[in-house]
Order: C-alpha cells, then structure tokens, then sequence
C-alpha cells in the first residue's frame, strides 16, 4: 500500500489521474474501517486532509459552497440558518468524535443508501462539484448522483470537491429512525424541505430504497394540493387527509429490504410516519413565519 | 513509511509504519502508549478517544499518514495538558508537555483524601475516582478525554449537554451514572476554582 500526501487540490488530481483507483481518505469514518477489518486493502490512500480549500465553506446568495471535508460539527455549528436540514442531519450522525472528522463529501464519495447527509441534500437541492485534471469540474445534479447501492456518478479519476446546497427559503426538517439517539446507522431517515419561493415541496428518503430517493409521486401530489387548496396564501392548517395521502405516497416510494436493522415493511411505515410528521412540523413553521410577517406589514 | 507528530506536547517519530495503520496502533504499538484502548476499531466506542489538533476523535479511524505535523494530547498526557491549561491558558509545543518515557510510566495514582499522597490528576480524572465512575476502567481513558475536552468549551454542562458529549463512548459495565456523577463533580469543582 502507497499512502500519498498531496500538499495542493491539483497535487490530489494529478495523483488521482494518475493512481485511478487510490481510494481518497479524508475523515476516514469509513475508509478505515475497512481497512482495520481487512475488507479493504486499497493501493494506494490518497489523503486529502492536507487540502485546507476542502474544510471551507462560502455562503453565496442563493447556495451555500460546502467544501467537501468540512466536518459535520462545522456543519451544525455553523451553518444551521442556510442549511437547516442538514444541519438537523449532521446532529444525527454517529458521536461527536465522528461527527469532528466526517463530512457530506465522505457521505457522497461512500454513497451509502443509509449516509445521513441524502435525505437533506436531496429535499434542498444541491450539486456536487466534481473534478478531474484532464476534464476539470463538472457539476452533478444531486438527483443523478447517486447510482446504485454505494455508487455514485463519479468517474474514476474525479474527486468530490465541494457541495452546492441551496439555501433554505422556508422551513426544513429531518428525522430519523435509530434504537437510540447517538451512533446508529439509520433504520430509515426522512428530509422534507418547503421552498415557498417556488411553492414547491422536495423530499429525501434515505434507507428504503437501493439509493437515496426522492418521494416524487407525493411532491408532485402535495403540490397540487397546496396549490389548489391556497394553502401557500392561506396558511392554514395542512388538511389531514392531505397529509395522510401524502405520507402514503412517500411509502409508495421506497423500495427497502430487511435486513438487520429492520424490516421492509417497518421501513415502509416508517418513512409514511415521518413524512407526515415533518410535513406537520414544517408547516407549522411555515405559518408561524408568515403570520408574523403579516402582522408586521 | 516514518511520521513524525506532536504527542502529549514533545515532538515524536515512529518507524516502520504501515501505511494502512492507525493512530490508535501507532500510539499503542510503536510509542508505547498503551493508555487509549482498543476495542471495536471502527469508531463506536470511543474508547480510543484522542485529541487532535484539540479535537476529539477515534484515532483508531485516524490513519496514521494523516497525524504528520500534526498534535495528539492522549490520556497519559492529560494531567498535564490540564494542568498547563489552568495554569498558562495552554502550552506551546515542546516548551511543556509530558515525555515519551513519563508517559508510558504514567498510573493513575490520585491524591489520597486522608494523607494527601500520590500525584496530581487533571480535575476530570480526579473527579472520576472520587465518583467512583471507574469499574473495570477500560472505557475509562476515552470517557476522560471526551469530558475533559467538554468541560474545557461548556464549563457548565446541563445533564443533556454531558449525554450528548459522551454519547459516543460505550461503558460495557454500564456505570454511566456514576461516570455523570463525575462529570458533574469535576464541573462544579471547576466553578469553585474560578
């Protein structure tokens, strides 16, 4: 095994172009727990902790640049009024101890069904900033990054580089089933994000299905409904059998197995349970907001 | 492949390093350091927490190539980078710190309340032994480094503060009551003190 350092993002480019299959390591929260259990004994580690660019974030008018090793204590501490999805997220994921070397670009380059980051990526909107030396950057919708269990639209020779999120323009929630609060891989997770802006409702589900998935039976459904109803406008209470037609759909989307950490048909009920909670939750939120607002003008 | 990093403030280099190995390894197995334990290697336990660059993590999921240059304060260490703390708000590197060879001798032998022998303890340790938090000990060295680490950044923790804090360090034992009882102890000692 060949353990490279490079000091620059170029340097890691050019190593990786030139070792495609060196395995890039930045927090290391599941890179070395391969190695350390033996199912893993890459040729090359390319290390990318040297790479300071990557542990940095800009806040942009209408998206925030996530580099992709800022840690996910970063992440809650700093960014949870531009990103309060995956804020709530990142508080999930494991202890403090991972959640102070792992970040959403180990998430991606990983692409667990179960990484915490999905759901909230998928129901904000994002992007993710891939680059290779001989074809530079390129960005990758979120929607069609995730390809398969644990794979992802990256080519051999690219690596992550940062995450375009867009900003929040209304309430986000996230929720997430686990036996307890710290260190577990999720059962199944569920982000809902309102953009009233567009007045549209995005959704991620994480663990139900073979990759992170997006409800988007049950947006399109909401949609209409909020639409027809005036609900934007009128801010009233979300209908019960909206929710409830609502939180059917976002079962209908998942496509989950059993395994060891649940059922496919507890998932399944599951995810409808959050949908219609977080759905709950951020609609509150919503008229809350808007009833000031009125008050004030 | 050779590293060389600060450990417990003195500047040390290890040999021979597997570039597929751990910190948690390196620090065990080629610095004598035996303090961090080892249990699950895959980060659930907390029990090998250390500091890096003043930040708790799993050195067994830190590679070993990636501390270069870099600083690790470990259990052995952590009387007097807790001592330093209070006394001078920290310490440049190599000016203080502990030795290799005082720190693979390191015991924790606290103060006896009645003869007041035995050596100085960090306030957290102190505290650990007067809750009686220690049972067979082994989650002891990372739950130490993780509450002192909190109660230096939230020197008055609610309950759900320390839970949270402590939230990824496994005592198979199960004595967390005591282990809050102590945490709780070391930070109203450390209001006292101010």
């Amino acid at each position: 095994m060949d353990f490279l350092r490079p000091a620059s993002w170029e340097e890691a480019l050019a190593a990786k172009a030139e070792h495609p299959t060196a395995v890039p390591i930045a927090g290391g929260t599941d890179v070395m727990v391969e190695i350390n259990f033996d199912h893993r004994r890459p040729e090359y580690l390319l290390d990318l902790n040297r790479i300071g660019d990557l542990t940095e974030w800009e806040v942009g008018e209408d998206s925030v640049r996530l580099g992709a090793s800022v840690p996910y204590t970063r992440i809650m501490e700093h960014l949870r009024a531009e990103l309060p999805g995956l804020a709530l997220a990142s508080h999930t994921v494991a202890s403090p101890q991972i959640r102070n070397r792992g970040g959403v670009g180990g998430n991606l380059g990983t692409a667990s069904p179960a990484g915490d980051a999905h759901p909230a990526l998928l129901a904000a909107g994002a992007e993710v900033e891939v680059e290779s030396a001989e074809r530079g950057t390129r960005l990758i919708p979120i929607d069609e990054f995730y390809t398969g269990v644990k794979r992802n639209a990256l080519a051999a020779d690219e690596l992550i580089r940062a995450v375009h999120i867009k900003k929040a323009d209304g309430p986000q929630q996230y929720s997430k089933v686990g036996t307890r609060n710290a260190m577990v891989i999720a059962v199944c997770a569920f982000g809902l994000a309102l953009h009233p802006e567009t007045r549209t409702v995005r959704t991620g589900i994480g663990s139900a299905a073979p990759t992170p998935v997006r409800a988007k039976a049950a947006e399109e459904f909401l949609n209409a409904a909020l639409e027809e109803g005036g609900f934007w406008d009128n801010g009233k209470i979300i209908t019960p059998s909206v929710a409830k037609q609502f939180a059917e759909l976002c079962s209908g989307a998942c496509n989950p197995i059993d395994d060891v950490r649940g059922t496919a048909s507890y998932r399944r009920h599951a995810v409808g349970v959050m949908a219609r909670r977080t759905l709950t939750w951020t609609w509150e939120s919503y008229r809350g907001t808007a009833a000031r607002t009125e008050g004030v003008a | 492949m050779r590293v060389n990093f600060t450990v417990n403030g003195r500047p040390q280099e290890a040999d021979d390093v597997w570039e597929g190995e751990s910190l948690l390894y390196v620090l065990r197995e080629r610095l004598g350091l035996p303090g961090s334990k080892n249990a699950c290697e895959q980060g659930e336990c907390g029990s090998c927490t250390v500091r890096l660059d003043g930040v708790p993590v799993c050195s067994c999921l830190v590679a070993a190539g990636q501390v270069e240059g870099r600083e690790v304060v470990t259990v052995e260490g952590l009387a007097d980078f807790a001592k330093q703390r209070a006394e001078h708000g920290g310490c440049a590197s190599g000016a203080c710190g502990t030795s290799l060879q005082d720190a693979q001798q390191w015991a924790a032998k606290g103060q006896d309340s009645q003869t007041g022998e035995g050596t100085e303890l960090s306030p957290i340790q102190q505290a650990f032994i007067d809750a009686g938090a220690v049972q067979c000990g082994f989650c002891t060295p990372g739950l130490l480094v993780a509450a002192d680490e909190m109660l230096e950044n939230n020197p008055n923790p609610t309950d759900a503060d320390i839970r949270e804090a402590l939230s990824g360090n496994l005592c198979r034992c199960t004595g967390y009551e005591k282990i809050m009882d102590a945490v709780r102890l070391a930070a109203a000692r450390q209001g006292e003190a101010v």
